[in-house]
């Protein structure tokens, strides 16, 4: 089963470093991971994906509030919440052709080409993960050059907010 | 005033009651010990002879007086060293601060002489760790670490610091009062959890009380006995929790567990409610968890909510302070009409001593035989009359005193439960016997165990520390000897020790009294020869049955009710 955890924690050196080793003590890889600070530069809020058994995962973020540096827990998966990454692509457009086949795809995307060489087209694009995916897939026929996501980050709808 | 930061660690230490510290000096911790020296009336440093050693006896400190032990060490090896210790501490939830050097600030993440990342290397296995990076951080980096180490379930909590640190200067603050927005342990149980707890007591027809060591560190022996003799159910203990409620109370049913006995085990199977207190359903207590007992309602109360429904699901959860939630238990209970059903509690207790005729505790001690080691044990305690002060060291000497020593107080009973170190013994001891310097302090320990951490021998003669060693030597690594005796077809695969030391002659070169007792009509002389030399450590090495197995036992993966006997 996928989890999508949220984690508000201190802005301090060696926080991440717990937060990981949990998950690969037990051997569970984490799928993405993104972490900045928060209104309260103090804070910074982590999302997690990972995928494994309920009863583990459980057992994981209650470990997760065990740790002194863990403000608060909340296993998103548990609430109705939207998730989104950013991602760049970097494709080689030497023909023209790809150039106009590229900027249509990224079109049709919502993506931002951000950066424009006459070798190389840069796409920036928001989305959820499966979206992402596809329009990498879409790009297959193209030479990609570089993929960089960021991972996903999430946040509960309505009411339901994770705050110190 | 300004002070250097070595100056600063002694006067937080001093603001922290701390009186007793172990250690072992070196090049990170130079200034630290300087400002140390200066003050040597004011704290007392305890010199071992490796850092594993410190750590340990900190621990028997912390667990026989429950407050926070204290260990100081210097960078690398010394740290490393330490590790033990503190994974030990960790399982066994014992409240230590750990103080460790680090090479100077701008060294460090160079590969400089005697530099490791112990922050690194410890944290899974502390409750928290901290790097000081700003002298002006010292005071309340280690207001912070006594803190967390000895409040909600405790445990080892290490502070590094670097050399740099120690010299540089700052006003010193001490905070008398510390809040952190991420820690903050729940104390009190949720009341409507605790009348569901006492509804359910009222209904159970089979209940038990299982306790662990919650119990002992809570510091709520007495509470825990006046709700058993209140509710008047049978109570086993987990190995951690020994001494708790009195063991020679007709409630008391003995430990449960792998090397429990067959009435705790068999009513664990049987019971329709199970009352776990400050115990954690550790593999060794419930055997198969699919098999882990099948008909029972499951309440447990513990401190740390990541203990609830880790291993077992349980009914009905109270996250709280041991002791507040037996007090508010008891409360509730008390303020009923009704009591615990004293017909089906009839029928329950002629089960239970049904199974306890089944004596499975029993050996013979012939009197020409070699002498067995359980005899050894129901000697010293009949000689102490319970009242003792047992460090353990791990295997089945371990399990022998658990189960032949009867602790009628906490705090008594000094081993290594979770992580199941050898060598923690003699140290753990030594710790003991600082806290009490009057009191009859036994190291029972095996000729396997007593060598991991023999060279502190000297540090009990340094400071005179009386201590009774109880050798049961039986010239194997007895509990590996016994699962390749039951599990591998009597392979004894590197579990002999063919050559031993004169364990005489060794205690004697280290300045102390060595006994070698081989004749079992010899046992209870020596013993008391031994217990009547108050200011001497005995060495006593028993020549034990060699091929003597710690029964009754529930086999890895089986039920409660699979027991072997003798």
């Amino acid at each position: 089963m996928r989890h999508v955890i949220s984690i508000l924690m201190e802005n301090e050196a060696g926080a991440l470093s717990r937060v990981a080793g949990l998950f690969s003590a037990r051997g569970y890889n984490i799928e993405s991971l993104t972490v900045a600070p928060t209104d309260d530069a103090t804070l910074s809020r982590l999302t997690l994906v990972t995928r494994g058994s309920d009863e583990i995962v459980e057992q994981i973020v209650k470990q997760l509030n065990k740790l002194i540096d863990v403000v608060k827990v909340m296993d998103l998966s548990q609430y109705s919440h939207i998730e989104r990454e950013m991602m760049f692509v970097k494709v080689g457009v030497e023909k023209n052709s790809a150039c106009e086949a590229v900027k249509r795809l990224s079109d049709i995307f919502r993506g931002n080409i951000i950066d424009v060489t006459d070798k190389t087209y840069t796409i920036e694009l928001t989305g959820d993960s499966s979206k992402l995916d596809a329009f990498v897939n879409a790009l297959k026929e193209f030479r990609i050059l570089e993929v960089v996501r960021s991972g996903s980050m999430g946040i509960a709808r309505g009411e339901a907010a994770l705050r110190a | 005033m300004e002070l250097t930061g070595a100056e600063i660690f002694v006067e937080c230490l001093k603001e922290e009651g701390v009186e007793t510290i172990f250690g072992y000096p070196g090049g990170a911790v130079l200034f630290i010990y300087d400002a140390l020296y200066k003050q040597q009336d004011k704290i007392n440093h305890i010199l071992v002879r490796h850092e594993q050693g410190a750590v340990h006896a900190a621990e028997g400190y912390a667990k026989a007086t429950n407050k926070p032990g204290v260990a100081l060490v210097t960078s690398g090896p010394g740290a490393t060293n330490a590790v033990t210790g503190i994974a030990d501490a960790y399982m066994d939830s014992v409240p230590l601060v750990v103080f460790t050097g680090q090479v100077p600030r701008a060294l460090i993440g160079n590969d400089a002489f005697q530099e490791v990342d112990i922050v690194g290397i410890t944290r899974p296995c502390v409750k928290h760790n901290f790097l000081v990076t700003d002298v002006r951080e010292l005071a309340t980096t280690i207001k912070k670490a006594f803190y967390i180490a000895s409040t909600g379930r405790p445990g080892p909590v290490l502070v590094d610091i670097p050399k740099d640190i120690t010299v540089a200067r700052c006003e010193f603050h001490y905070p008398k009062e510390i809040t952190m927005r991420s820690y903050n342990p729940t104390y009190k149980g949720n009341k409507r959890q605790v009348r569901r707890a006492v509804d359910l007591m009222l209904e159970a027809k089979r209940p038990v009380l299982y306790t662990g060591g919650g119990v002992v560190l809570s510091g709520a022996a007495h509470e825990l006995t006046e709700m058993t003799r209140e509710l008047g159910f049978p109570i086993t203990e987990t190995l951690m929790g020994l001494g708790a409620y009195p063991s020679m109370d007709k409630q008391f049913i003995g430990m449960l567990g792998m090397h429990g006995t067959y009435e705790a085990n068999h009513a664990m199977h049987k019971a329709d409610l199970v009352i776990a207190i400050g115990a954690r359903f550790d593999d060794r207590v419930t055997g198969n968890v699919d098999k882990f007992c099948p008909d029972a309602r499951i309440i447990h109360i513990d401190i740390d909510p990541a203990s609830i429904s880790k291993n077992v699901h349980v009914d009905v959860p109270i996250v709280g302070d041991v002791k507040h939630v037996i007090i508010d238990l008891l409360e509730e209970l008390r303020s009923r009409t009704e009591r615990p059903d004293p017909a089906a509690l009839a029928v329950w207790w002629n089960q239970i001593n049904e199974w306890r005729k089944v004596n499975c505790m029993k050996y013979t001690q012939e009197p020409e035989g070699p002498i067995r080691a359980q005899y050894v044990i129901d000697k010293l305690w009949e000689l102490t009359g319970g009242e003792a002060y047992v460090a353990s060291d791990v295997g089945q000497h371990q399990m022998w005193a658990a189960q032949f020593y009867k602790f009628n107080k906490p705090n008594r009973w000094i081993n290594s439960g979770g992580l199941g170190t050898m060598g923690f013994g003699l140290p753990a001891a030594m710790g003991v016997q600082l806290a009490y310097p009057d009191e009859t302090v036994a190291c029972i320990t095996g000729d396997g165990s007593i060598q991991m951490c023999i060279q502190e021998l000297a540090t009990c003669l340094q400071y005179r520390l009386p201590i009774k060693v109880i050798t049961l030597n039986n010239g194997y690594l007895g509990m590996v000897r016994q699962w390749q005796e039951f599990f591998y077809q009597k392979r004894y695969a590197m579990s002999t020790m063919d050559t031993q030391p004169d364990f005489v002659k060794l205690a004697e070169a280290y300045g102390h009294v060595g006994m070698r007792i081989e004749n079992p009509a010899d046992v209870e002389g020596a013993l008391k020869e031994a217990l009547a030399m108050k200011d001497r450590l005995v060495f006593m090495d028993f020549v034990t049955a060699q091929e003597g197995n710690v029964y009754p036992m529930v086999p890895a993966g089986a039920g409660h009710n699979e027991m072997i006997l003798v």
